[in-house]
Parts: structure tokens; C-alpha cells; sequence
């Protein structure tokens, strides 16, 4: 009786589960085939086929997923403060924070860009933004630490940005909120908008050999929202183009406000072009304020410089720059095919997907076939600049990636799907529902010249039902589709960190390769690294305490420390002697208002501690290293202000020989 | 029914056994066959590169100055210069107890010799931490064994 009920229940419960399933929209039903397990199942010890680098949103930091197994490999932090190992809290990193305004602890990363050679990514660098206080950052793919921050002045909202060209010459950085100039006075009514507000686009000039960045030249434009860009390949390099919206200059009420007007803009950039005037000396040189940080591998710390000199280009002044060219309902994605001819426009309130030709562009900017023009711009014509529509493709297109075969995929947050179409005949040929409500989309090299195209990744913005649910917030999820064939075929589901926009994915083997084991010792030029337990010391400078220290599996040296006084500020500098791979030690000292270090083999940081009372405190390993890691501990006595206890530290014998509370 | 359901969830996991790619260099000691069993191990030697090293009767002074700078740096965190154990062995009468070879197969092959050679395999049952791959050059592996000779009394 008992069994037959509970077979009764398992029985509703399937029907139950498969009934919910069927009511999902766009089929969800057989969205998932027998095979998909074993497309996606990647062996215990075996790696991955792609990594996938996913931007963090409001956690500011960068991840690193394995395709196609989607197991999440690693957190980046670029943007945020990461106790977990330290940065932004060492001494060493803090200065990557840095910014005109100070130390800034948090930011919201959208997008991503892997450098490029030939249009093709090359696995050097991966750059990422700083939407909320402006700034691009470049993460070495050697070591996968963020290694530079540049702050970009007479900007709000970095939100087109970092795209790069396909030499990886430029990264750029447009502004999505208008605001007047930084040498501007700035304290003007807000509804002075259209007078005072301004847009501005950066471009980020990138040294060949080290990656360094500079901001080569500003384009002031007219005071609209940029939104997103791709950089023009093959034919259509030297260009660049933006989408861009409220074209109604509104400042208030912008969900109604600026979705007045049929169409807004994409902004073609000739930035050859721009490259001669400044070569002309037709920039204006504007004072300004902003940070550059550099993290030094060898000295394993960062530096940062306020600089105080920008070069502006007035785009209204200077013609031949830039071009407006009509785009339906506020225009979001702007992707850039394989080929660079075709251009398409997202209109997110859209029903259709304009495409636009590079070459047609050209003609109708050669015929002077404008319409007219917008703050000193001009207005290409719609249909001179169009190369024809996707009609009814779907609902509130926002992104396009592409897959070198001549098709492209674009993803639609209102219908909640991904569309293939094709490009030359903009036929749509398959559509794939996402769960739900599909952002960006990322195919492995899918804005570049050569895309890899085996897998398509939806990031999505409304989770809802798809996993466990864990409260009210909810982790935003990843689905991964084979496009290996004429459809594409959901096949993963996964978690992701933060908010998922932009992401890049390269064939594993341009990275892995080239990935830092541990950084040598003998290099390492801290200034206060240790190289052997014979260096390390305990230094007073005033009420300054510098601990000289060393770690190896597994004991700290000194690991008895002395003569700490109420009012000292202790810098521990921790030098891991460790030459090999995965193994780094740990460091926390009890109740640092602080947070612990993560100390890579080779690698020497600085914790900062103020001791708050009298008494003994522990230290000890965080990361476990070895059988022994339990033991891998310490202590310091901190002593009252003005205590004639004098500074000494030990290892293995007790120091001062005799226990000067017990025995006088 | 719950029963079936059980055996179908062992069948899929089962499914996913059985896959014998490990590639970790951090075998535990004894995991696989020690070289006892195979005829042509010398464990006078170890595994590694060196198979024979030139060791003249007196010092070499560059070697010397080169070894006792990788000895502040890399080893002495662990190693004393006397008898006495800290978290390896102490270095006295160690260039004695072991060849020239199998010290520098040891110090440039740490991960191979530590899941391979019954020697090392039972110091690492006295001292019971893996000695680091402290990633020592051939150069400075010799050097470190010229630095050992003078420790042992050689001039």
C-alpha cells in the first residue's frame, strides 16, 4: 500500500515536472537532447577545450570559466577590494585602486576585450571596464593579475568600452552619461543639459611590447548616452563605430524621455582621421585629473601617478571624424562582422535588426548624402548607410556575435531567445530559447576577424526556476549552445558570479601554455623581501614596525615577535620562499581590521596592522600548505604605549631566554 | 519505484568511474611501485639527469660561492648545517650518506625521486613534509652539493 502510494506520488511528481517544463516558452520541452551530457562532460584531471572569460558586474571583478565543461576556474579581481587573497588590502595592491577621487573599493565590470594581432586574439592581455568611476583596466594572461588601471577623465559611465582594434593599437572608452567637461565649471542647473553636458570618447593607445596604456586622444561629441561599440577589421579598420541613444538629450525620466525619437544614432569614427589632426596639433590640450596604476611583477607592487594633461579633439570642429548614420529605437549592440563590411544596429526597442555597409557608408559619406546634421555631425541618410533589415526576427535585439560562416546570432531579451540569421541574405534560419531574458552572447573569437565558432554562450539576465533556489537573490546564469551544426543546441546551464555582460572565449591552448608557475626569487626586487630566513628582521622606525618575514612549509620566520606597542602601526612583509607550483602560503593576524595575503612562491606582500589592545597575538597560515600547516602559526606580544619592552623576534629558541613573567 | 530509481542512480554514477587520467605530480608515497622491484634502478643514483658527476678532491670556489647563496635563499628555511632535524634533515655527513648524483637527482627531481626512491621515500616517512621543488638549476644543484662538502669538513 505504502509502495504503491509512494509510486503513485513519483508518477504526478514526473508528470508534474514534465508538464512544467512543457509550459515554458519556445519549446523548452526538447530544448535539451540525449547527447548534451556527453558534449559537455570533461573528465576529472582533463582540461577544458575554451577558456571563457565572463565579466563580473556589480562584483567588479572578472571570472574565468572552462568551456564546455562551465566549472569555474578563477576570480580576477580588477575592479574590487578581494580579502580572499588580499588585493586592494596588501600594501602592495592597494594603489591599484587609486583614483583622481582616492582609494575607490568597488565597481561594476561590464565588458571585456582579449588583445588582438591581425584581428585574431593572441592571448596576451584581456582588458575590462570600470562603468561606474571610469576606468579601463589590463589583466596579464600570464599571471592572470590585473597589471593596469588608467582613470579616464570628462567621463560618467564608461559603458563602450574596452573595444580594441585589430592591432589592439587602441582600446576605447565611450562616456554613457553626458557630463559637462572636467575643466568645465561644473556646478550649472541640471536641466542646462543641452548646453553645458557633453560626450566624450577616449582613445587608449596600447604599447606593443608591455601592454602600457595612455590615453593617445579624447573626441569631444555631442552630449548623448554611447552605449557599446566594436572596433571596423580588414576593409573598415581606422574605424570605429558607437551606438549611441537619448539623441532627445534628455535628463530626467529617460525610459520615456529618451525613447521619443524613431531612430537615434550608431557614430561612425574615422580615427585615421583623428590620428592626423592630432599629428597637426589640432588637439586642445585640457588640464585635467586622473589615475594610472602599474603593477610591477618584479617588485610585485603597485604604483600609481595622478596625470594631469589630456588632448581633446572637438569632433564639431574638426570634420571628416565623425558620422551619425540613423538607427532604430534606442540602439544598444553595435557588432562589426568578420569581414568588417557589415555593421549591425540593436535596437533594444526595436522589432527588426538594421544591417548597415561599411562600403555603402563610404559612398553616401564621399556623395555628402546627408540629411542634415546633429551638434555640427552629420546625418548620413538611413537608406544610404543600410544594407537591409532582418525583418521580424524577434523582440528587443540587443547583441550580435558571429561565427565566420557567413551567419550571425543575436540575442533578444524581450522574446528571451537567440536567433541565427544570415548575413547576405538576412534570412533567419534558427532560433534557440534562452531562460531568460538573454543580455550578451559570446562566441570563442565572435567579434574578431577569425571566430572559433563550436559554442555559443547566452548570459542572462532573470534566472527565476533554473537552479536550487537559494532566497531571493539569485545567482545569473550562463547556457551554453553547440553551434556546430544548422541549429543550435542548448546543452549547459551554469552559475555565474556577479552580473554576466560582455565575454570573450579562446581555444585553451593560446593561454595555457604561457601561464606563470611561481614568480623566481631571485628576481623579486621588494624593497622589503626577504631572500632567506638569515634576511628576515624586525625594524622600528618610529612608531612604525617593519617585520622582515619569510614563509615556507611550514613555519613563518621570525614566529616570536616582541617589543609591539599600543600606537605602532606593523607592516608584515611576508616573503614566500617557495620556488614551485600551488604553493602559496596564507597570512592572518587575529582581529586585523584588515583582511588576510595570499602570498604566491616567490612572491613578497605587506598586511598593515594597528594593534588596538595590550596582549599576545596569533598569526598563522591561512592556506593549507603542508601536514604540518596546523603548526604553521605564531605570536606577538603587544605591550602597553610607552613600555620599555624592546623589539625582538625569534625562531625555534625563545627569545628573550627567560619567560619575564614567571621568572625575575 | 524507489528502489529502481536507487540502482539507476548507482548505474549513472558508475557510468562516470573508472577514468584513469591523473597527471598529478603529488602521488602519496608508496602509491606506486618503488623502484625496489625494478633491476635496473640504481638507488645509488636516483631518477634524474645526472649520472655521473666530476667532483675533484678540493673545493671550487665559484661553485662554492654560488651554493651557499642558494643555501640562504632555498634551503635553509628547512635545513640546518648541523645534525639535527628542522623540517628536512640536517646537512652534516650528508654528502657521506648519499652520492653526488642522487643529492642533485633529489634536489632537481624532487617530485619523481619522492614517488620513486626508497631512499627518499623513507626520509619522507621521518620528516613526513614533501621537500619542495624549490626549482634549483643544474648549476646551482651543483653548487648546493660543493656548499655540503664544505660542511662535511672538505677545504
Amino acid at each position: 500500500m505504502r509502495n504503491y502510494k509512494l509510486s503513485a506520488m513519483a508518477l504526478i511528481a514526473v508528470a508534474l515536472v514534465t508538464g512544467f517544463i512543457a509550459c515554458k516558452p519556445k519549446n523548452a520541452g526538447n530544448a535539451v537532447s540525449a547527447d548534451a551530457a556527453a558534449k559537455v562532460y570533461v573528465a576529472p584531471g582533463k582540461y577544458d577545450e575554451f577558456y571563457n572569460f565572463v565579466s563580473g558586474g556589480f562584483s567588479g571583478q572578472m571570472s574565468v570559466y572552462g568551456l564546455p565543461s562551465g566549472r569555474l576556474l578563477k576570480v580576477v579581481p580588477i575592479f574590487s577590494i578581494n580579502p580572499e587573497n588580499g588585493y586592494g588590502f596588501s600594501e602592495e595592491t592597494k594603489p591599484m585602486l587609486n583614483t583622481s577621487h582616492g582609494f575607490i573599493p568597488w565597481d561594476d565590470q561590464h565588458h571585456l576585450d582579449l588583445s588582438q594581432t591581425n584581428g585574431e586574439i593572441d592571448g596576451r592581455w584581456i582588458f575590462a571596464n570600470a562603468n561606474n568611476t571610469p576606468r579601463v583596466a589590463r589583466v596579464d594572461l600570464t599571471t592572470f593579475h590585473t597589471s593596469e588601471i588608467i582613470e579616464l577623465p570628462n567621463s560618467a559611465g564608461n559603458h563602450s568600452s574596452p573595444f580594441i582594434t585589430e592591432n589592439t593599437e587602441y582600446i576605447v572608452a565611450g562616456t554613457r552619461f553626458s557630463v559637462p567637461p572636467d575643466d568645465a565649471n561644473g556646478d550649472v542647473p541640471i536641466n542646462t543639459y543641452k548646453k553645458n553636458f557633453k560626450g566624450t570618447i577616449s582613445f587608449i593607445s596600447v604599447d606593443k611590447g608591455n601592454g602600457k596604456m595612455d590615453i593617445a586622444f579624447q573626441l569631444q561629441c555631442p552630449g548623448v548616452n554611447f552605449d557599446l561599440s566594436h572596433s571596423g577589421k580588414e576593409k573598415s579598420h581606422g574605424w570605429f563605430f558607437f551606438s549611441c541613444y537619448n539623441t532627445e538629450r534628455a535628463n530626467t525620466l529617460l525610459e520615456v524621455n529618451a525613447s521619443q525619437n524613431d531612430k537615434d544614432f550608431i557614430m561612425a569614427v574615422n580615427w585615421k582621421k583623428a590620428e592626423e589632426y592630432l599629428k597637426a596639433g589640432k588637439g586642445r590640450k585640457q588640464s585635467v585629473k586622473y589615475a594610472h596604476n602599474v603593477y610591477d611583477e618584479k617588485t610585485h607592487t603597485a604604483t600609481s601617478e595622478i596625470k594631469t594633461e589630456v588632448t581633446v579633439l572637438d569632433t564639431k570642429e574638426l570634420k571628416d571624424i565623425c558620422y551619425f548614420i540613423p538607427c532604430p529605437k534606442s540602439p544598444h549592440g553595435c557588432d562589426v562582422d568578420p569581414t568588417g563590411e557589415y555593421i549591425v544596429g540593436s535596437g533594444k526597442l526595436a522589432a527588426l535588426i538594421p544591417v548597415f555597409s561599411f562600403d555603402k557608408i563610404q559612398k553616401a559619406i564621399a556623395a555628402k548624402d546627408y540629411i542634415g546634421d546633429y551638434d555640427g555631425i552629420p546625418i548620413i541618410k538611413y537608406e544610404s548607410a543600410l544594407y537591409g533589415e532582418v525583418k521580424k526576427p524577434g523582440l528587443g535585439p540587443l547583441h550580435t556575435e558571429f561565427d565566420g560562416k557567413g551567419n550571425a546570432y543575436t540575442s533578444f531579451f524581450v522574446s528571451s531567445e537567440v536567433v541565427k540569421w544570415n548575413i547576405k541574405d538576412l534570412k533567419v534560419l534558427d532560433r534557440a530559447p534562452t531562460y531568460y531574458s538573454v543580455g550578451h552572447l559570446c562566441v570563442p573569437g565572435g567579434d574578431t576577424k577569425k571566430p572559433n565558432a563550436k559554442y555559443l554562450i547566452a548570459y542572462n539576465k532573470i534566472t527565476k526556476d533554473r537552479y536550487l533556489p537559494t532566497g531571493p537573490e539569485l545567482a545569473q546564469s550562463a547556457q551554453l549552445y553547440d553551434i556546430s551544426g544548422d541549429k543550435m543546441q542548448l546543452i549547459l546551464d551554469f552559475p555565474t558570479i556577479g552580473e554576466p555582460h560582455y565575454a570573450q572565449a579562446v581555444a585553451a591552448d593560446v593561454i595555457k601554455n604561457n601561464s606563470v608557475k611561481f614568480f623566481k626569487i631571485d628576481e623579486n626586487t621588494n624593497k622589503y623581501v626577504s631572500k632567506g630566513e638569515s634576511t628576515t628582521k624586525v625594524v622600528r622606525e618610529g612608531n612604525k614596525v617593519h617585520v622582515y618575514m619569510t614563509a615556507i612549509r611550514s613555519h613563518f620566520s621570525p614566529d616570536n615577535i616582541e617589543g609591539i606597542k599600543l600606537g605602532d602601526e606593523v607592516y608584515f612583509h611576508i616573503t614566500n620562499l617557495e620556488q614551485d607550483w600551488d604553493v602559496p602560503h596564507g597570512f592572518a593576524v587575529k582581529a586585523a581590521g584588515n583582511a588576510e595575503l595570499l602570498i604566491m612562491p616567490g612572491e613578497t606582500q605587506t598586511l598593515k596592522w594597528t594593534p588596538d589592545r595590550v596582549g599576545i597575538i596569533p598569526i598563522y597560515c591561512t592556506d593549507f600548505c603542508s601536514a604540518l600547516h596546523q603548526e604553521m602559526q605564531g605570536y606577538v606580544r603587544v605591550s602597553p604605549a610607552g613600555s620599555n619592552v624592546p623589539i625582538s623576534y625569534s625562531l625555534g629558541t625563545n627569545l628573550p631566554k627567560e619567560d619575564s613573567t614567571t621568572k625575575k | 519505484m524507489k528502489k529502481v530509481l536507487v540502482m539507476i542512480l548507482v548505474v549513472v554514477t558508475a557510468y562516470a568511474c573508472g577514468n584513469q587520467n591523473g597527471g598529478s605530480s603529488a602521488k602519496a608515497p608508496g602509491s606506486e611501485a618503488t623502484a625496489n622491484d625494478n633491476p635496473s634502478y640504481d638507488p645509488q643514483r636516483g631518477e634524474g639527469k645526472f649520472t655521473k658527476v666530476d667532483v675533484a678532491s678540493g673545493l671550487d670556489a665559484k661553485m662554492l660561492e654560488a651554493g651557499t647563496k642558494v643555501y640562504t635563499v632555498k634551503c635553509s628555511a628547512c635545513h640546518k648545517l648541523t645534525g639535527e632535524k628542522l623540517v628536512g634533515p640536517g646537512w652534516t655527513g650528508v654528502t657521506k650518506r648519499h652520492s653526488a648524483e642522487w643529492i642533485m637527482n633529489f634536489v632537481t627531481n624532487t617530485d619523481a625521486m619522492l614517488n620513486k626512491d626508497p631512499k627518499a621515500q623513507a626520509l619522507l616517512e621521518i620528516c613526513l613534509v614533501r621537500m619542495p621543488n624549490q626549482n634549483v638549476s643544474d648549476e646551482d644543484a651543483r653548487g648546493i652539493y660543493e656548499f655540503m662538502r664544505k660542511n662535511d669538513g672538505i677545504k
